[in-house]
């Protein structure tokens, strides 16, 4: 039986670029390795890329809103 | 082993407590039928988003990870915290790709990865080789849970000089969670997880606030590492990386991130969930699970801070880091939590091994089993193969712990991840496109292999004195670079895999090879949960509406 009124389905959206922030920025190992300045004690090589973890979750949550599908 | 006592009774109850869990699980949510590979392999194909949670969570997050991350940072500094951009990355690393392939297993009735590559490209032998790799990069992984678990034991004494009497609860432990794990299959692992993680959580919040706290804060701690690392010899430790390790750092992560949803376990949980919205959401719920990491990681410098001296390892001389954090809460905090923090771990063992047993025995009982021995099996015969295979890669792991060096199983690992990343080409760029031939995925597959076996042979370990199976970091030196960088070994294996697979496709397509028929329709890739085309009878579930 045809379904002649839905659009094929699909994924694509701009939003899912996105993505590519948290994927590449925590890879840049030049971004966070250093010392100074430190937070509560914690180097900025440690404070910093706790601060990706809370920028992977922003994020991909944006990414989940901005493409759910609408409901029928 | 006296001044032991309360932490042995405390962890002993605790586990007892999941071990009851795991017997009751087959209950929970319960199908009318549980001769059912999708039933006993899959947990029904039913879990919703905070079951989902704990499972993926639960199976991703391990015991050896607790154990050994921190062991890491202890050992090496900050090389160690590649855990976190590592757990960081996976999650929009993987966003997009893990709703294909449920939703093309969703349609089809796909179990296992290999089971989509057999209907994708049209190959027993690719999935063969996808389903045996998946099997060969999973046991070890089980067996480094029972490493985690022995770290523990270790810690609170309870050890014997024979190899049974050394061995013994680890074989108990393991004797209850195959049993459970027969009878109630992926619902024990998931039911279980919610202790597990309550647990760990738990501990990890008191330890984290009280031992700073206790310590002199956290600029102490990261001085006192610093000041270790200064004074060791090694030049690739430190509390900052250095010029040499960065490349490695980020190959590292980036590969394990790739390689981590590739194991077959870790797709049993994703498979498992109820819908796509499900994965989707708990990819933005999940990286709760890498703060907690990145906070356990930081133990190992607590550990240097409160002067921590690891248990001696197996062979003489040498020391067994892994016992740094248990020795922590051991010496830091009263018995009774302790023993709450050591079950934590122990507890923390067994929801991946039950789950990676699940996964290698599914892939067993479909790719080899169902695919080469017995076409015809009915789905009562796919259930009952893969609870006894489930109870053989078990016996198997212990056996690996008893009979082995227990570093040989780290080794092992190692190397499982190198391997588990070959299968990438086939199963996510297969999500996307078949472009690829079949043949020239075996190729790559073929290539990748070999590459990685010989780099991880040249790579010595300087701390033990070995000459192999050192380590990931491969020096780009050995390809003729003038430099002292080193590269994470999977990430150049399956650049290599992949280009090998490129090559020979246009070989083979220019020889007119013959490239099967796809089962799949690019409508398959986005269909969800109530689909009308589903063509499984599914055993229906007998209350599907209390879903938590």
């Amino acid at each position: 039986m045809a379904e002649p009124d839905r659009p094929p389905r699909t994924d694509r959206s701009p939003w899912n670029w996105l993505l590519l922030i948290p994927i590449v920025v925590p890879l840049l190992t030049f971004l966070y390795n250093h010392d100074e300045p430190r937070l509560a004690g914690f180097p900025m090589f440690y404070w910093l890329q706790f601060a990706f973890i809370l920028l992977g979750v922003t994020t991909t949550t944006i990414v989940y809103q901005m493409t759910k599908r609408s409901r029928r | 082993m006296s001044d032991h006592i309360t932490e042995i009774v405390i962890f002993t109850l605790l586990f007892l407590l999941v071990s009851g869990m795991g017997f009751v699980a087959s209950r929970w949510r319960a199908p009318k039928d549980m001769a059912h590979l999708d039933e006993w392999g899959l947990g029904g194909r039913s879990f919703g988003g905070w079951i989902t949670w704990f499972l993926v969570g639960g199976d991703l997050y391990t015991a050896y990870t607790f154990v050994a991350v921190p062991a890491l940072i202890f050992g090496a500094g900050a090389a160690g915290f590649f855990a976190v951009p590592y757990t960081v990355v996976i999650y929009p690393l993987f966003f997009l790709i893990l709703i294909r392939l449920w939703s093309v297993s969703h349609r089809h009735g796909f179990v296992t990865p290999a089971d989509f590559v057999r209907t994708r490209f049209d190959s027993p032998v690719l999935a063969l080789l996808i389903a045996i790799t998946g099997i060969v990069a999973t046991m070890p992984y089980i067996a480094l849970q029972l490493i985690g678990i022995e770290a523990v034991l270790k810690t609170m004494g309870v050890t014997g000089d024979s190899v049974l009497a050394r061995h013994l609860p680890i074989i108990i432990a393991f004797a209850i969670l195959a049993a459970y794990t027969y009878q109630s299959g992926l619902r024990a692992p998931a039911l279980i997880a919610f202790v597990k993680d309550t647990l760990i959580y738990i501990v990890i919040l008191v330890a984290v606030l009280w031992l700073p706290y206790k310590l002199g804060g956290w600029g102490a701690i990261f001085d006192a590492a610093d000041a270790k690392f200064q004074a060791s010899p090694n030049p690739n430790d430190g509390i900052l990386l250095n010029a040499n390790n960065q490349v490695q750092y980020f190959t590292l992560a980036l590969g394990s991130a790739l390689a981590l949803f590739l194991y077959p376990h870790s797709i049993t949980g994703v498979l498992a969930s109820r819908n796509r919205d499900v994965i989707k959401r708990n990819m933005s719920a999940l990286p709760a699970y890498s703060l907690l990491l990145g906070l356990i990681a930081l133990l190992g410098y607590m550990a240097i801070s409160a002067g921590v001296k690891p248990l001696p390892g197996s062979s003489p001389g040498s020391v067994d880091n892994n016992t740094v954090v248990p020795l922590l809460f051991d010496q830091q905090f009263p018995s009774w939590f302790a023993g709450v923090a050591f079950a934590a771990i122990g507890i923390g063992a067994l929801v991946p091994a039950a789950i990676m047993s699940i996964a290698a025995a599914n892939l067993f009982t479909r790719n080899i089993y169902k695919e080469f021995l017995r076409k015809d099996a009915t789905h009562a015969q796919e259930a009952n193969v893969a609870k006894i295979t489930s109870l053989v890669v078990k016996i198997g792991a212990v056996a690996c712990i008893v009979f082995l060096d227990p570093q040989f199983s780290i080794d092992l690992q190692l190397i499982g991840g190198v391997i588990i990343l070959q299968t990438a080409p086939a199963v996510v760029i297969g999500l996307y496109t078949r472009w690829l031939h079949r043949g020239a995925l075996i190729a790559g597959w073929v290539a990748g292999m070999a590459l990685g076996f010989w780099m991880l042979w040249q790579i010595p370990n300087a701390a033990t004195g070995r000459a192999h199976f050192g380590g990931s970091a491969f020096p780009l030196s050995d390809f003729g670079f003038d430099t002292k960088v080193t590269i994470y070994v999977g990430f150049v294996t399956v650049l290599v895999n992949l280009l090998v697979a490129a090559i020979v496709t246009l070989i083979l397509r220019a020889a007119k090879r013959p490239e099967g028929v796809d089962g799949t329709t690019a409508d398959d890739y986005f269909a969800d949960e109530g689909d009308p085309r589903i063509e499984r009878q599914r055993t229906s579930t007998v209350d599907s509406v209390s879903s938590t």
